[in-house]
């Protein structure tokens, strides 16, 4: 660090020096500068991944501090992609992942293409996309826990009085709904960013295509399938990417909603693990299947990247 | 980047281009009455959507034990009682844990902020080897799952002793949030002016007196974007808050409120405090919300339309 202040004091000094050594101090600048927060990253996100990988090796319960930590190899790894409870977190996660998105994709477009025009009242409407996006997911899963209330739960109340349900449900507690309650709870939180990003897009594509279009006396469906979602399509698969990543890392709903339950109908890959680690305090199984999910994420990732990537190079 | 300056574009000059040519294709739509008709009431069922499940909440807090629990449901609050509120801020844990939250945020955008001016300056301006790794690094940290490292994280800050402190908050809470920090600055230093530095060096500023004397006073909108960001993601921030704090007086207020019931022995069911705990600790979202929708909806696209 104290090469720092007198390398700055020479440049100021003289500002004309060689260039190569203008360069030199450029590059040294420009690690000490990104220093910080790269040390931050490996401190507290490698170096504890790391970790994981490690613990994953061993059988480690926290349970007992002093027990012995046998040395397992890949026993660990074997016991969870060898577990039913395993691959129906999957299901249970690739199930939100796919309704979710798929649904706040439709909805997010709907509403995207809505608004995408000034009209009075814009600045309401724009404050109240953002709403569900900026409410806290605990206090969203609060919400609508109450909402989908048995007894007292307005949700009940509404169905009932349009007609669509003859009995109260038991939305929270009924192994067959209650993954449908949790989607429908996360869908309203998440569709406002999906509708956000969509609209940026729509707002980049320039005007004059539509007013040639309307020259050529093309209808709006027409125009929509030919102008606006083929070049609304990077905006579309950045938004996917964005959204099926978080969806996939799903926890603070579901654990706060129905903590994986009933049984284990709504644990995701995320609950499961976590319940693992700090309800059972078995470190080694629960790093195995942390290190399982970020593999699943990952792949996530490098799928999505391989299909911009290649959607990015086609449009230059 | 020659073609899209993505912070810009969506405030500045392209977008009031875009509102324009909208304008007139809307006047177009909507010179049939029916059509307009049609348009608002798609505009208000949507807008309830988004904010029925909130008002819901907002009005269940109003209401006193003896109509809470009433059935066939009261749509409004008759007579409306304010013993939830009442009862909340007289529950220590409750006020105690806002505070928490606030210092929490507050530290976390603070140093996140810094942290990430700095890397963002360098990757903006700068050539140094190894820039594309670093990028790629933060790029990496935006999409790891906070649970793969959640238990290394705890026995990591149980030997430091830090856990029940703030810096077991803060330090994940920057960590996580420096790739959008990072990304949303660099779109805009980049978007600066490169002359307004150059003619500052000529005048012999060094290059940290230009960052603090140039950049810094330019790029104050985007940092505040992003302060906004940060703050509401550390605000609303629950794993790490639920592993590593677990004293009384140091919870924040998410976990307060997620493990709400049972806190209160004598009522059971308690949701007119719960209702009203969360309506609290959302008020400082909302309000953001309401002054900041620009700034915020223009941070949030930044790094995405940019691809």
């Amino acid at each position: 660090m104290t090469t720092i202040p007198g390398s700055v004091a020479v440049s100021s000094a003289k500002p004309r020096v060689r260039r190569s050594s203008q360069a030199r101090s450029d590059a040294r600048l420009g690690w000490v500068l990104a220093l910080p927060a790269v040390l931050a990253i490996l401190m507290v996100a490698f170096v504890p991944l790391g970790r994981a990988i490690l613990n994953s090796l061993f059988k480690i319960s926290l349970r007992f501090e002093n027990a012995a930590r046998p040395f397992v190899g890949l026993d660990n790894y074997r016991t969870v992609w060898t577990d039913a409870r395993w691959y129906n977190a999957l299901r249970v996660t690739f199930t939100v992942v796919l309704v979710s998105v798929a649904v706040e994709l439709v909805l997010g477009m709907l509403i995207a293409l809505l608004v995408n025009r000034s009209f009075h009242g814009r600045a309401v409407v724009r404050a109240a996309v953002l709403v569900p996006w900026a409410l806290t997911t605990v206090v969203s899963a609060k919400m609508w826990s109450w909402i989908y209330d048995a007894q007292y739960g307005v949700m009940n109340d509404i169905l009932t009085k349009l007609h669509i349900i003859e009995k109260p449900l038991i939305w929270l507690a009924n192994p067959n709904l209650t993954l449908w309650a949790l989607i429908g709870a996360e869908i309203w939180k998440t569709t406002s960013f999906m509708a956000l990003l969509l609209l940026a897009g729509l707002q980049l594509i320039p005007a004059e295509l539509y007013e040639a279009a309307a020259i050529d006396g093309t209808n709006g469906w027409q125009n929509f399938w030919k102008i606006t979602l083929p070049l609304l399509k990077p905006s579309i698969l950045v938004a996917l990417l964005f959204r099926t990543i978080d969806a996939t890392r799903i926890f603070d709903l579901i654990k706060v909603m129905t903590n994986g339950g009933p049984g284990q109908a709504t644990e995701s890959i995320n609950i499961y693990t976590y319940n693992t680690l700090f309800t059972n305090l078995n470190f080694g199984l629960g790093s195995a299947l942390a290190v399982s999910v970020f593999l699943v994420v990952l792949v996530v990732s490098f799928f999505y990247i391989k299909v911009l990537g290649a959607q990015t190079q086609g449009a230059r | 980047m020659a073609t899209a300056s993505p912070d810009r574009s969506l405030t500045g000059a392209t977008s009031r281009a875009a509102n324009a040519a909208t304008t007139r294709v809307s006047t177009r739509a909507m010179r049939d009455r029916p059509k307009m008709v049609l348009f608002y009431l798609a505009v208000a069922l949507f807008v309830t959507f988004c904010l029925a499940p909130f008002v819901w909440t907002f009005i269940t807090s109003l209401k006193g034990p003896d109509t809470i629990y009433h059935r066939p449901i009261e749509y409004l609050p008759n007579p409306i009682n304010l013993v939830n509120y009442q009862k909340i801020f007289a529950l220590a844990r409750f006020t105690h844990s806002l505070l928490n939250s606030a210092i929490v945020a507050a530290s976390a955008t603070a140093v996140s902020l810094v942290i990430g001016s700095f890397c963002a300056y360098a990757v903006a301006r700068l050539n140094f080897p190894g820039k594309n790794l670093l990028l790629a690094f933060v790029l990496a940290v935006a999409m790891f799952p906070g649970i793969a490292i959640i238990g290394p994280l705890y026995q990591q800050f149980r030997d430091w002793n830090l856990t029940n402190t703030y810096w077991a908050l803060i330090l994940p809470d920057v960590t996580f949030t420096l790739p959008l920090c990072i990304w949303t600055l660099t779109a805009f230093f980049r978007d600066l002016p490169m002359e307004l530095e150059e003619s500052a060096r000529v005048d012999g500023c060094g290059r940290m007196g230009t960052f603090f004397r140039i950049i810094t006073p330019l790029a104050a909108p985007g940092m505040f974007t992003v302060a906004i960001l940060v703050f509401i993601s550390a605000w609303n921030e629950y794993l790490f808050a639920r592993t590593f704090m677990s004293e009384e007086s140091k919870l924040t207020a998410t976990i307060v409120i997620a493990q709400f019931e049972g806190a209160d022995v004598a009522s059971a069911y308690p949701w007119g405090q719960i209702t009203a705990a969360s309506v609290i600790v959302t008020i400082p979202l909302v309000i953001l919300v309401l002054i900041f929708q620009r700034r915020i909806i223009s941070g949030l696209t930044a790094g995405a339309v940019k691809g």
